[in-house]
């Protein structure tokens, strides 16, 4: 594909500046429905393990004989 | 015999921890497949279709907005059927499953009205108009909307989830609304030209892209919402042992 040719497809016709930024919302609006639950997900686990060692240091406070758990 | 596996076959599915390994397992599939017929449908609808003899290249928003159009029906069509597994048996997944489904939905309506709104301006000469069509697939979007915020508004999840789920449910009147807007009222839509009964009134080399994009936003809903529903159990189920051990163990799988 040479550059003319390239042009005359990104012009679509004359209907570039209608046709692109559809195309343009379809692509970032999956994106984002996308990555949302999977920064999520990192951020409930991040918290769940430092709850867990905040628990984990209060048993070993409590108890002088730490119980490990299987 | 079939009626006693399949019933224990589906409850095992049900349970959290395993349907959390199955989605995680089928997720990246999913995705590499979405992916894929998404690259194809789009050189198929870009490159190599004929521009439209009426409408130019414009028309080449089809290949987006029908198939965003169809999901989100579809999806909604899934989150009441979840819905009413969730209001009736109270099973967890199918809760977890109908919520998780509102914002992709919703993501793909929002997608419908916009690119539907670039495609009017040059076709139409408007970016929007009050016709049933369009008003209905508005209406599609504040369900979506209203079903989320219900979800969210509740201090407990799961009476959260059962108040979003009635809401989804009685909701479930506006789809055939959507669908059949273009046949029952006067409107500047253009009605239906894929049809499953009879032949459709579109060329084959406009009509393959599209079908290829419908299934690229099928496996792109089935990844997204094993993604969605993953975290939602991890969350929902966070004092149990196998999330435990899973933010415990490795950051991944």
């Amino acid at each position: 594909m040479n550059a003319s040719s390239l042009q005359h497809f990104l012009a679509m016709g004359g209907y570039a500046g209608y046709l692109w930024p559809a195309y343009a919302v379809f692509f970032i609006v999956l994106l984002a429905d996308f990555f949302a639950p999977l920064l999520r997900r990192r951020r409930l686990l991040r918290e769940l393990r430092s709850r867990l060692a905040r628990k984990a240091v209060r048993q070993q406070r409590q108890a002088p004989t730490p119980t490990e758990p299987a | 015999m079939m009626s006693k596996w399949i019933p224990l076959w589906l409850h095992k599915l049900g349970s959290p921890p395993t349907f959390y390994r199955f989605a995680g397992t089928l997720r990246p599939w999913m995705l590499a497949l979405a992916l894929l017929t998404g690259a194809i449908a789009l050189y198929g609808g870009l490159v190599m279709a004929p521009a439209d003899y009426q409408q130019g290249d414009a028309y080449r928003i089809i290949f987006i907005h029908v198939p965003s159009a169809w999901m989100s029906l579809f999806i909604y069509g899934v989150m009441g059927f979840a819905a009413f597994l969730a209001l009736v048996w109270r099973i967890k997944l199918a809760e977890v499953v109908a919520m998780e489904s509102a914002p992709i939905g919703a993501a793909f309506t929002f997608i419908t009205l916009v690119t539907g709104s670039l495609w009017g301006k040059p076709m139409w000469g408007t970016w929007w108009t009050w016709d049933a069509r369009l008003t209905s697939e508005l209406v599609l979007l504040f369900l979506y909307l209203g079903v989320i915020g219900l979800y969210h508004a509740f201090e407990d999840r799961r009476q959260g989830a059962r108040a979003a789920a009635f809401l989804a449910l009685i909701g479930i009147i506006n789809v055939p609304i959507v669908h059949f807007s273009v046949n029952w009222w006067n409107t500047l839509h253009q009605g239906s030209t894929i049809r499953l009964l009879g032949p459709s009134t579109i060329a084959p080399g406009m009509l393959w892209p599209l079908l290829t994009m419908m299934l690229a936003t099928k496996f792109y809903y089935l990844a997204s919402l094993f993604g969605r529903v993953r975290t939602d159990l991890l969350d929902l189920e966070s004092g149990k042992d196998w999330v435990r051990t899973i933010a415990t163990g490795s950051t991944h799988q």
